[in-house]
């Protein structure tokens, strides 16, 4: 019994087991991206297969449940799609190829833990083994620049600082409540949240670890500058896996804090509408691509916090669905810019002229994914924040979706300047960019899955709600 | 739900297939080759869904204010969303002016689109689905995809095809009306969180309390106003009109326009009568400024096609007069009037987009004195423009004439001023057409038969048979419409005084806060906004 709900991640364990003994030989780029691919496709498989399972391991500290399992395929589909739209890796320095996928794998294991961790420690020690492998691969990236490696030591410098912070907050939390099992914490936490402040402060110190995944306000900082400075490989990694866990952790925090409109709300009402108008403001004025995802990135974060924060069905499912839609519209944009890039530059919005003449099918999926980025029916990203307003006018808060609402009217802004680069004349002949085989059946899986899922969501909502249930 | 609806008398789901037909035609075009292929291919797909489309005319039931040819399927039911599509006599002459205006589209950019045809037609196609989309929906969420949908294929017209400042016009037009339509999305989800239903004609049928109608007429108002566009809202459409192709323009003016219009007769009236009641003079009194300065500013315009757009406005500015007088006059010649605007206007923007063709330029100085040269071409010019400034015996001179009767009716004041409006009308019209076919006091012959090197002596042929074609069908449709009105008016009767039951029926509660208190609305808007917060 164990065993068998525990297979995904023994599964993804002997992947990175498998992929370190690669290291010590010496293996084509080709070689190593495709046993990735296939052990990521078998993971998969016994991921999907495992939903449904229900357990408690090790002490009661690891919780398989609809939620967990659900998010883990979303991570092991999404690890998936990064190897697959990297595929030449070509921004990763040569001999380090092996390493990196072992990396991204340890990661994307940690991520999966976390998914299932409901004990402090254990949250902590899952979160650490996906951050210190991130640590590693982002300085990975080709070429002698510092750009990268300044990013890289950003990164750590915020990640330390936030889980400092994290660690802090448990402190109070184990302080007032005698206990580190989110289950029992749930008993407790909410009367205490009523009357104590230092309870909102212990919960919103805890949150502190995942805003810093998630790119929310205050502990944004680090994301234009890594997104900038990371290859792009890392960044569609960086910008995706992490923040699916991270909603899934605030969910499961918010449910601990309680239901009821409180001081914890307000909070986190407050940073979702400092995040998206501070990432919107600021995205508005980039140019370079990258940069200008991760201020979106932020602005996103602060959409899916009005899910988050209304901690009821609607509300909280909502979340879930907007955060695997924003998964697949992000690694979608990423495949374009790996594919406009072949040297693995960064792409600025003079690159992207003449794309439609240079690629039709790239620039299609730019612009499906912009458009659903944007929150333009009939896609993924309308149908995402339709739920979240939703739930969040169900609880009451008009005056966050009024403001989301103004935020979303801006940003189409930028995301529609991407899709009229693409689509506007280049002022000189640029070359064609012919995509191989495997990036063809990509675009295409993109384009149909945003809009496919924008018009038929019921089933992925349906999965979602059924997996909040168990926060409930 | 069925108390509201007519199921399909008709054996085959008539509405679907309009939607569908310009999809599959768009997915065919995709693997289609070569320029002439695709152009008949994006024909016969448009003249193909008008055709199908003619039963809504002669199977209409015109004694009903029913929903009719309903289709109903289960899509969404976690949240209660259905796939609902019907038409009514306020929808159904929209659909019909949609079809048959699409096949026109592409047949007046056969030349003018040199570049990217497959993509044109594509995109041409997909345009059509989102816009019959908008007038069938019943559904509010339905009506609001389509309604968003529509954005992404127009932005994309003007985008690509457009002149010189098309960046600016095509981002300009997509954020204005993006950050219109975005409120209308609150209004539909609070509207949902109140009443539970996305289903229109239940929604109009719910009374919500009078300050939450202000908010939700406020919410849709400011998307339809953007969209039709009213006075301060306008300025996206002169740089849409002047920088987007031809077929754009002609979209634009004959179908995207009437989105307002229709907005407006489905949400803010029925859904929220007393705050339409309560609102009415503030409309009224913006629907009459839109008149005088979209007028005033077509006076001064030396570009063709800006001079329309700013006629465009004058025009749309009778239409919501017409429907904020909130009687039976006012209403039928505002639905009227976005039926004729649509002829009369895409007959305009066809006319320019041929001239254009032939001397390159929309400036009415290079475009003087062509009565020498293509008398055809004049002749259309002609009866469009008295159209436009609604000489008797031209559809216009109905629904202006219907317009003004409910205005005199009911504030005789605000039919005096409209008045003025149509003044200035027959002062931009004629002067454009006087310049055009007539004058040549700026002395300057530019474009004549021999004074020019060889490559420009052919440059003003007149018309050829496809656009005679165009012009000639759409000429039936102004004489048609002013000289017997009558089918178009009858089709709309029931709908109409259907309208303004709900309209008298909702509309009772501002009595209270007009005598009594008036300080009622002010309070309770305070309640509201310390609500939200």
């Amino acid at each position: 019994m164990l065993n068998t709900i525990f297979m995904p991640e023994i599964s993804l364990l002997l992947m990175a087991l498998i992929l370190f003994f690669m290291t010590l030989g010496n293996f084509r780029t080709g070689t190593v991206q495709a046993i990735s691919l296939v052990l990521a496709a078998i993971t998969l498989v016994i991921t999907i297969a495992s939903l449904g399972t229900q357990g408690l391991m090790f002490y009661d500290a690891y919780q398989i449940d609809a939620l967990s399992q659900l998010f883990k395929v979303v991570i092991v589909l999404g690890l998936f799609l990064v190897f697959f739209l990297g595929t030449g890796l070509t921004g990763i320095e040569e001999k380090l190829h092996t390493e990196y996928n072992m990396f991204l794998t340890i990661s994307a294991m940690g991520l999966m833990f976390l998914s299932s961790s409901v004990e402090l420690l254990t949250i902590l020690l899952s979160l650490e083994i996906s951050s210190y492998a991130l640590y590693v691969v982002i300085p990975f990236r080709r070429g002698k620049g510092r750009i990268h490696v300044e990013s890289g030591i950003k990164y750590i410098l915020f990640g330390a600082v936030s889980t400092g912070l994290t660690l802090y907050g448990m402190s109070y939390v184990f302080g007032l409540a005698h206990t580190t099992y989110l289950s029992e914490l749930q008993e407790v936490m909410p009367a205490l949240v009523a009357t104590q402040p230092l309870a909102v402060l212990a919960i919103i110190l805890v949150m502190i670890a995942f805003f810093y995944k998630l790119a929310m306000f205050p502990m944004h900082f680090w994301a234009p500058d890594v997104y900038q400075g990371a290859a792009t490989e890392t960044t569609s990694f960086v910008a995706t896996l992490p923040k699916v866990a991270a909603v899934l952790l605030l969910l499961r925090f918010v449910a601990v804090a309680g239901f009821d409109v409180s001081q914890v709300t307000w909070v986190l009402g407050t940073i979702a509408v400092l995040s998206m108008t501070l990432g919107n403001l600021s995205a508005l004025v980039q140019t370079d691509l990258k940069r200008l995802l991760a201020y979106s990135s932020i602005a996103h974060a602060g959409y899916v916090m009005l899910g988050i924060l209304t901690a009821d069905e609607v509300g909280m499912s909502a979340a879930v669905f907007y955060v695997i839609g924003y998964l697949l519209m992000n690694l979608g944009i990423f495949f374009v810019l790996y594919n406009i890039a072949p040297k693995g530059q960064n792409v600025t919005f003079d690159d992207l002229k003449g794309l439609s003449r240079r690629s039709p099918l790239l620039a299609l999926t730019l612009l499906v994914a912009a458009f659903s980025m944007a929150g333009v029916p009939p896609t993924i990203g309308f149908i995402g924040k339709f739920m979240l307003f939703t739930g969040a006018i169900h609880e009451g808060f008009y005056a966050l979706v009024i403001i989301a609402v103004i935020n979303a009217a801006a940003a189409a802004f930028y995301y529609l300047k991407m899709a009229r680069a693409a689509y506007c004349a280049a002022d000189s002949d640029l070359e064609v960019i012919v995509l191989p085989f495997g990036a063809k059946i990509m675009g295409t899986f993109f384009i149909l899955v945003i809009i496919l899922i924008g018009a038929l969501p019921q089933s992925l909502l349906a999965a979602a709600k059924a997996a909040v249930a168990t926060l409930l | 739900m069925e108390n509201y609806l007519i199921l399909n008398t008709l054996n085959f789901p008539i509405l679907s297939t309009l939607l569908i037909l310009p999809v599959i035609g768009a997915i065919v075009a995709m693997f289609l080759r070569g320029d002439t292929m695709l152009k008949y291919w994006g024909l016969a797909v448009t003249l193909v869904t008008a055709l199908a489309s003619l039963p809504l005319w002669s199977s209409f039931d015109q004694t009903t204010a029913k929903y009719q040819f309903v289709e109903l399927r289960h899509w969404f039911p976690a949240l209660h969303l259905d796939y609902v599509l019907g038409v009514d006599g306020i929808s159904v002459l929209l659909v019909l002016l949609t079809t048959l205006i699409m096949p026109l589209c592409i047949l007046c950019s056969w030349t003018y689109i040199k570049t990217r045809w497959k993509e044109f037609v594509i995109v041409t196609l997909l345009m059509e689905t989102a816009m019959l989309g908008v007038f069938l929906s019943l559904n509010t969420v339905l009506f609001y995809i389509f309604w968003e949908g529509m954005l992404v294929p127009m932005y994309l017209i003007i985008a690509i095809w457009g002149g010189a400042r098309k960046d600016y016009a095509s981002i300009k037009f997509f954020l204005y009306t993006f950050a219109g339509s975005i409120f209308l999305l609150v209004a539909i989800i609070a509207m949902y969180i109140t009443t539970g239903t996305f289903f229109i004609p239940e929604l109009m049928d719910h009374s919500f309390g009078f300050s939450y109608q202000m908010w939700i007429f406020s919410a849709c108002a400011i998307g339809f106003a953007i969209k039709m566009p009213m006075f301060p809202f306008h300025t996206w459409l002169p740089a849409a009109h002047v920088e987007a192709p031809v077929a754009g323009s002609v979209i634009l003016a004959s179908i995207l326009l009437k989105m307002g219009g229709y907005g407006f007769l489905r949400f803010c009236l029925p859904m929220a009568p007393a705050a339409t009641a309560y609102c009415m003079p503030f409309m009224i009194v913006m629907s009459l400024v839109s008149i005088i300065v979209g007028g005033y500013l077509a006076l001064g315009q030396s570009d063709i096609k800006k001079l329309i757009a700013y006629s465009s406005v004058g025009h749309m500015g009778f239409v919501t007069l017409g429907i904020f007088l909130l009687n039976d006059a006012g209403i039928k010649g505002a639905m009227l009037q976005m039926l004729n605007h649509g002829v009369t206007t895409g007959a305009l923007f066809i006319l320019i987009g041929i001239i254009y063709e032939r001397t390159h330029s929309r400036e009415i100085a290079d475009n003087s004195k062509l009565g020498m040269f293509m008398p055809i071409y004049v002749t259309f010019l002609g009866i469009f423009s008295l159209s436009s400034l609604a000489f008797p015996g031209t559809n216009s001179f109905v629904s202006e004439f219907l317009v003004l009767y409910g205005a005199f009716d009911k504030f005789p004041l605000v039919g005096a001023v409209s008045i003025l409006g149509a003044i200035l009308a027959a002062a931009y019209m004629l002067r454009l057409l006087q310049k055009m076919v007539w004058d040549d006091s700026d002395g300057h012959v530019h474009h004549g038969h021999d004074d020019h090197e060889g490559g420009e002596s052919h440059a003003l042929f007149d018309c050829n048979a496809r656009e005679f074609i165009q012009l000639a069908f759409l000429t039936v449709f102004v004489f048609w419409i002013g000289l017997h009105p009558t089918p178009l008016l009858d089709m709309m009767d029931s709908s109409v005084t259907h309208l303004l039951h709900q309209i008298d029926a909702g509309s009772i509660v501002p009595e209270a806060v007009k005598h009594g208190e008036s300080h009622a609305l002010l309070e309770n808007a305070g309640a509201w906004i310390k609500n939200l917060f």
